[in-house]
């Protein structure tokens, strides 16, 4: 079932400078699926989602990535966003002076014309605009802000899926969404992100905590260490890790 | 002009001779005593004198003396200019449209459409006219700011025409007028020009000044003068936009003197240009002022822009800010010399000053020397000034998010203006503004006037009746 295919990493070797960070990470997410990704700090899981998102910071050595079918490592990061790949940043960034309306909509009709179609008109841009605001119960307020400026930790995060509802895309990679959430937030969050989960999409959530795994039930975990997968298992591995922390598998992969 | 040997390492002394030989054809073609009357002055002034050159204290990027060493053609015997420049002009700001004044060159453009538009209380006109109609209305401040600087005595010196604007007491105007100072000739040129505002008691008005150039093939130079006073409780902006050629040159010497109470704002934003250099100095000479004085500077090619302020504080309880932001790119280079000076007994000073540059290519140069001198006690002060690149993280994410990297890059700049945009306060205005902004960051600049018109569809159309 090749066809089912969204990603498939191979190999995939990535430094920032002199320091290889990602060593190796072999990684085929299907259509429909939600992986999460665990693991101590410092073993490279942001660093993987920047990597595939193409930010120019890295450098990939080796390896390859395939998104449906195309050379993702060839694509420039706006290509990436295109062919339906979102990254929900750790720390999203705050941009002074450009507003949450032009970005948006910059980032809307960009898409629009790398798939051959006119841009959107302002009334059924705004129309957009709100029904996706609710997915996340994002203010109306903030969207007339800059972007992230003067957002709390909790409203960026929410800001981020709320851009990934306007954006549509087949593969998200949720990076720490939910580090700095109170309950509440992550519960809107994490719902947010299932209301847009579809049989077609899929989903790559990096996480230190079982408690949004609670709430984006995953279909694999993984457990990154040293630039490397070194387990794989179901939804039980993350709660073992919960339980047991990750010092034993340090040992075993340390001993090896 | 005559033309000198290379052993003169002043370029001064062609002109001194220029007006030595034509001291006579001067005056007569100005034809306003009051104007010639100045000129003995400068010409004492100036004998032994040399113009700034690069390295020198506060012109670290610009050397006046290279800029005025070439042959130009100077119009002394006022032979007429081509008006169809004016008649062909478009201009696409909304709300300027209605009260427009052309200088082509040096000489003021009359128009019977702006004479019969000015309201009671305003006089907007050719400075040599006014010198002899109504010269007590110019005399008293036709004086600010002379004797300060070699270029200044020069342009008393040659000095022929230029712009009277006069603001009755107590009139205000609800919408700007505009002026648009045009380039046009068939051979390289030099202006000297001048602007006079006078803003009466009471008075409130805005003005727009476009300079722009009508070819892309002549080389050009401005020699200018901008004298303000605004007197007490009046109101008085002015935008100041530069979009010239790469071969037009500009020297301009802003003085403003500001009586109490008033307001005054001058924005001077340069879109585009060959080599600029403004000169700034507002005197504060009446309690409770309040002054703002922006720039902006856009730079692409080989493209320079020094920019020189200096704001006096000689009174208590004035408020003044300063705020210069610059993107270079290319070659381009950017030079800023800020200062702020609280003389003793200006208590209750607020004065503040911030200049930021974004460098867009690696080969792009800025000089920053923010300076500031207090002489009392009890004000506020505060002065920075920093240079950077792009915010790589916010372009990653906006190209993550699909705005590809060129737009990504013009949203980036365009952002890091609004503050200077946002000094503007008449609203049609500001939008126009950020619209060129954003057009030159997309690398189409409007440095011709048909360009500006051209290049946006619009109904509007301004032309000046002759």
């Amino acid at each position: 079932m090749n066809d089912d295919i969204l990603l498939k990493v191979n190999g995939l070797h990535a430094s920032i400078g002199d320091k290889e960070i990602l060593r190796g990470i072999d990684l085929t997410v299907r259509r429909g699926e939600v992986h999460a990704i665990m693991g101590p700090n410092g073993s490279g899981k942001s660093t993987l989602s920047e990597v595939l998102a193409g930010d120019p910071a890295f450098t990939v050595t080796a390896g390859s990535a395939e998104f449906h079918g195309i050379d993702l490592l060839a694509l420039s990061p706006e290509d990436r966003s295109h062919e339906g790949l979102f990254l929900s940043f750790q720390y999203p960034v705050e941009i002074p002076g450009v507003s949450m309306v032009n970005f948006m909509r910059a980032a809307v009709n960009a898409k629009r014309k790398y798939l051959g179609q006119e841009p959107m008109s302002a009334a059924d841009f705004l129309k957009l605009m709100r029904s996706k605001r609710e997915v996340v119960e994002l203010d109306g307020k903030l969207t007339s802000r800059s972007v992230n400026e003067g957002f709390s930790g909790g409203e960026k995060k929410r800001n981020e899926i709320f851009q990934m509802a306007v954006l549509e895309p087949c593969l998200s990679i949720l990076d720490e969404t939910d580090s700095g959430l109170d309950i509440d937030a992550l519960r809107i969050v994490a719902g947010g992100v299932n209301k847009l989960k579809t049989p077609e999409t899929s989903a790559i959530v990096i996480t230190h905590y079982q408690r949004l795994l609670d709430y984006i039930k995953p279909d694999f975990v993984h457990v990154l260490y040293k630039g490397r997968i070194v387990r794989t298992g179901g939804p039980e591995l993350a709660l073992e890790l919960e339980e047991r922390g990750y010092d034993w598998i340090k040992q075993e992969i340390d001993n090896e | 002009m005559n033309s000198h040997s290379a052993a003169m390492d002043n370029s001064l002394q062609q002109y001194l001779d220029l007006y030595d030989a034509n001291s006579r054809a001067i005056d007569a073609g100005c034809g306003a005593p009051l104007l010639n009357a100045m000129r003995p002055g400068a010409r004492s002034a100036l004998e032994g004198a040399r113009l700034p050159e690069r390295g020198d204290e506060g012109y670290e990027r610009t050397s006046v003396n290279d800029m005025l060493a070439p042959d130009f053609g100077l119009n002394i015997s006022r032979l007429p200019m081509p008006v169809d420049v004016t008649a062909s002009f478009r201009c696409d700001i909304p709300a300027v449209s209605t009260l427009m004044a052309f200088v082509v060159n040096d000489s003021f453009v009359p128009s019977r459409t702006l004479e019969e538009r000015l309201p009671d209380g305003v006089r907007f006109m050719s400075l040599a006219r006014a010198a002899r109609e109504c010269p007590e209305l110019v005399e008293p401040y036709i004086g600010l700011g002379t004797g300060s600087c070699p270029a200044a005595d020069l342009n008393t010196l040659l000095l022929q025409d230029g712009v009277l604007l006069h603001i009755g007491r107590g009139v205000r105007l609800q919408k700007p007028l505009q002026l648009v100072n045009i380039f046009s000739s068939s051979t390289d040129m030099m202006a000297v020009r001048r602007l006079l505002v006078v803003a009466e008691d009471d008075s409130e008005a805005q003005l727009l000044v476009c300079d722009h150039t009508q070819d892309r093939e002549h080389r050009y130079l401005s020699l200018q003068m901008i004298q303000i006073h605004v007197a007490q409780r009046a109101s008085f902006e002015l935008y100041d936009l530069e979009e010239s050629s790469a071969l037009t040159s500009r020297i301009s010497m802003l003085y403003a003197h500001q009586e109490a109470d008033s307001s005054l704002t001058v924005n001077g934003s340069t879109l585009s240009g060959g080599k600029t250099r403004n000169d700034y100095r507002l005197d504060l000479d009446g309690t409770g002022c309040r002054t703002m004085l922006a720039g902006m500077a856009v730079a692409t090619g080989d493209q320079t822009v020094d920019n020189s302020s200096e704001v006096l504080h000689h009174v208590p309880r004035c408020h003044s800010d300063q705020l210069f932001k610059y993107v270079l790119d290319d070659k381009s280079n950017g030079a800023f010399e800020g200062a702020i000076r609280v003389e003793e007994g200006a208590v209750l000073t607020e004065a503040y000053q911030t200049n930021r540059n974004l460098l867009a290519s690696s080969d792009a140069r800025m000089h920053t020397r923010p300076q500031l001198e207090i002489y009392c006690d009890d004000v506020k002060c505060s002065h920075g000034a920093a240079t950077g690149q792009l915010d790589q993280q916010a372009l990653f994410y906006m190209q993550a998010r699909g705005i590809p990297q060129h737009e990504a890059r013009v949203m980036l700049m365009q952002a890091f203006m609004a503050d200077v945009i946002a000094t503007v306060r008449p609203e049609g205005l500001r939008d126009r503004l950020r619209l060129l902004v954003e057009r030159r960051f997309h690398g189409r600049s409007s440095a011709t006037c048909a360009d500006c018109g051209a290049a946006h569809n619009t109904d509007q159309v301004c032309s000046s009746s002759i």
